[in-house]
């Protein structure tokens, strides 16, 4: 089992997506409303066209210190990706500012991570949008 | 100076609450120490050989009088009463104790300083050009483009778990003293046909393993797209770089494996894109940074007290002949104080001399100091009538080493008797040098030669660009020095050659002497310096010096 | 095994160098630790220093040789953690003594 956090703490999956291989994509041009997995090691622009038929995407996180989700999560969101952008592995609390101001919008971590790491350490960083020097130096959307 | 606003203020102090949980958190089992490794260094607190080492970063190297007088505090209160100059112009606590940390972290709050992303795979402390602002050579002051930079990298959300560290290096002047290119990104300010103010961007550059001169990937950036251009190098790279090696991590084999025609059209291709992300909020940041950084108020004076007394006294002479360099304003000099006392650790302030500089800085000096890369302080605005006043005071505080740029002025990383990752000792080599060399009083018949010696292949010492290099190496459980010849860390950078095979540690004292006695046989006269000599003859006859027996045996 | 070893790590909170006694110590004396003849022993031994992430960091073991007073380093490195900087008195060369 696993658990979803955002900024409200621990909380169920409420969308509940069926997340599938990106390859499904190819073989359901049609469908609308997919949700799909990508490895850490995907590249976002090879999303580009298929934007539009996509529900959410799932960001694999392999180790806490492989970074390259953020950029991921970054990119599709300055693609004009509006869907939900999960993050899924060994991501930690201290990562949850980063992961929100990347444009992630929650974090699916294991059950025996949430158990080391309780959600009051989660909540702990829930207030992402303050002491961001990035909002300071950008445009503001 | 940059002096906090209430964002930045409010900043750090979130970020010392932030990292002293984590310190509780660690001790209380909620983070295992592999989860808490990165957050401590990107705090800047590494564990080495014999304690906890705290980072702190100068950022651009530029203090002022009371974060120096801070700096000694902190040494006295929560370590042994000195501090460590680096490399990358910052200063580190060798002694702390893990739960004294984050108090040292809020003393440093209260001075507008931290140690956020001194270390960790993210991008470092930016450094810049020592003499910045003060340089008579300079286009602009580079310092606040730097603390821009700063301040877009501090924190930034998608690079904190970067493939490897990420250092930029910036300058505002032809002459480079800032080691552009041995950086993952050197911005060197250039002006374009229409006179503006921009930047040659190199990427690519490094030392390490695999040392590597930069590349320039873009000739002339616009100052305005500094940080869109940044921001695209960086996340490219964030991507393309590798991770299943850490030591094919950093950018320099990301370039060298892409190549620079791939790397750019990506970094080109992002930077249309995240330009429109900045709509010139950035810009507006920048002119207030600026005003920041507005030149002091130069005094005019009489400066032939300073004269006569450089006639009266030949030890004054001697230290303004080596520790001054050109100033902007007239009538004002670049003071460089050595913390390269002849057999005294490169780099090391005890704190009593923190307190004499700030001093110096605050009655003589607007107020301004700044560490350089090569491991001294400065004071970057002296007016002349003033130097034979700071010159005693150094003097009284055993700080007035009339030796920079000369072979005992020696970059040295801490080594083995620090660094849990060196191989051997860097410290006592340099002393031991530098003592020889005094001893034979010919350092200044040698004239300006760039000594630098790392204790491991990550060269922190910078032994790569050094005239001449020193690399100590485990060989077979013994401290072997291998010498590096012909390097320059400057605008003409070079990677240092190999000479041969390594020296024991009671052999490398011997053979750099060899070395440099030989240099003064073979010089075509006293103006040609060590490195010209080397470039004009090449190695060979500064090899049959360094391997005498070798030399027999061929002519044999 | 070709050489007795020692079990070392850094203390958590001081960060100094520390080994793992027979008695399931740590001790700041290298003299105090056990001397790990057998690969096997050593493994187990292991196993129960890294049980201790509140105590001991970085836990590896080190080469080191019988001595009068008990363990003895047998790699210039591991000297230097039994001794302390060589450019200053500081570090165990003087708080051992």
């Amino acid at each position: 089992m696993s658990q979803i956090i955002n900024d409200l703490g621990f909380v169920t999956d409420a969308q509940a997506f069926t997340f599938v291989e990106p390859d499904h994509l190819a073989a359901n041009a049609d469908a609308a409303s997919v949700a799909i997995d990508l490895p850490s090691d995907a590249s976002a622009d090879d999303l580009a066209q298929n934007l539009s038929q996509l529900s959410a995407v799932r960001i694999d996180f392999p180790s806490f210190a492989d970074g390259r989700g953020f950029t991921i999560a970054k990119r599709l969101r300055e693609l004009g990706f509006t869907g939900h952008i999960r993050a899924r592995g060994h991501v930690i609390a201290d990562q949850y500012a980063m992961a929100r101001r990347s444009g992630f919008d929650d974090v699916e971590i294991s059950d025996d991570l949430a158990a080391r790491q309780p959600q009051d350490q989660w909540l702990a960083r829930a207030n992402w949008q303050a002491h961001d020097y990035q909002s300071r130096l950008k445009r503001r959307a | 100076m940059y002096s906090y606003n209430d964002f930045d203020e409010a900043f750090v102090r979130e970020r010392v609450a932030q990292f002293s949980a984590q310190v509780e958190r660690r001790i209380d089992g909620s983070l295992t120490e592999d989860e808490f490794k990165p957050l401590r260094l990107m705090n800047g607190l590494y564990l080495q050989l014999h304690a906890y080492m705290l980072r702190v970063a100068v950022p651009y190297g530029t203090l002022s009088a009371p974060q120096m007088r801070q700096l000694a505090y902190i040494a006295d209160t929560w370590d042994k009463g000195y501090g460590h100059f680096t490399t990358r112009q910052n200063i580190q606590y060798n002694w702390p104790e893990l739960k004294d940390v984050p108090a040292m972290l809020s003393a440093l709050a209260d001075v507008g300083m931290h140690a956020i992303q001194t270390s960790g795979n993210t991008i470092r402390n930016v450094t810049a050009d020592q003499f910045a602002g003060a340089a008579a050579d300079e286009i602009e002051d580079p310092r606040p483009v730097a603390e821009l930079l700063r301040q877009w990298s501090t924190d930034h959300p998608e690079f904190q778990f970067l493939p490897r560290k990420f250092k930029i290096a910036v300058t505002g002047s032809s002459t480079d003293r800032a080691v552009t290119k041995a950086h993952d990104i050197g911005l060197r300010m250039v002006r374009n046909d229409a006179g503006e103010p921009g930047f040659e961007v190199i990427i690519g550059g490094g030392l390490g393993r695999t040392p590597m001169v930069g590349k320039i990937v873009r000739d002339f950036l616009p100052k305005a797209d500094l940080l869109p251009y940044c921001e695209a190098i960086v996340s490219v790279y964030n991507v393309l770089g590798r991770r299943d090696n850490k030591y094919k991590a950093r950018i320099k084999i990301t370039v060298h494996e892409n190549g620079l025609d791939v790397m750019r059209d990506k970094i080109e291709a992002a930077f249309a894109e995240k330009k429109a992300q900045f709509d010139g909020v950035d810009q507006e940041m920048l002119a207030e940074i600026e005003q920041h950084f507005a030149a002091p108020a130069f005094k005019t004076a009489d400066t032939s007290g300073y004269e006569a007394a450089r006639l009266a006294n030949p030890a004054f002479r001697s230290w303004t002949d080596t520790n001054l360099a050109a100033h902007r304003a007239d009538g004002y000099s670049i003071v460089s104080i050595s913390i390269k006392k002849h057999g005294a650790t490169p780099g090391d302030a005890t704190s009593d001399q923190m307190g004499v500089m700030a001093d110096l800085a605050e009655k003589y000096g607007h107020g301004e100091l700044r560490i350089s890369h090569e491991q001294n302080v400065i004071l970057p605005h002296v007016h002349q009538s003033d130097l034979h006043a700071v010159y005693s005071a150094l003097r009284a505080a055993d700080l007035a080493t009339a030796n920079i740029g000369l072979i005992s002025d020696i970059i040295a990383c801490p080594g083995m008797d620090y660094c849990a990752l060196a191989t051997a000792r860097s410290i006592p080599v340099a002393q031991e040098i530098a003592e020889r060399f005094d001893e034979l009083k010919l350092e200044h018949e040698v004239g300006p030669l760039k000594i630098k010696i790392s204790g491991c292949i990550n060269a922190c010492g910078h032994h790569h660009v050094g005239h001449i290099g020193i690399l100590g190496l485990d060989r077979a459980g013994v401290e072997s020095y291998q010498i590096t010849l012909g390097g320059s860390g400057m605008e003409d950078a070079t990677i240092g050659e190999r000479a041969g095979r390594g020296f024991s540690a009671d052999e490398i004292v011997p053979a750099i002497e060899r070395l440099v006695l030989g240099y003064l046989d073979l010089r075509h006269d006293a103006d040609e310096t060590f490195l010209e000599a080397y470039r004009r003859l090449g190695a060979a006859p500064f090899k049959a010096v360094l391997y005498p027996s070798d030399a027999k045996a061929d002519a044999a | 095994m070709k050489s007795p070893q020692v079990i070392t790590a850094n203390a958590l909170l001081e960060g100094d160098a520390i080994w793992l006694t027979e008695d399931d110590r740590w001790t700041r004396d290298m003299a105090e630790a056990e001397l790990i003849e057998h690969e096997a022993h050593g493994a187990i031994r292991m196993l129960f220093a890294q049980s201790q992430p509140s105590v001991a960091v970085g836990v590896y073991l080190a080469d080191a040789k019988p001595g009068a007073n008990g363990p003895e380093p047998t790699h210039f490195r591991e000297t230097f953690r039994t001794r302390g900087p060589s450019n200053y008195a500081h570090g165990k060369q003087v708080e051992l003594s």
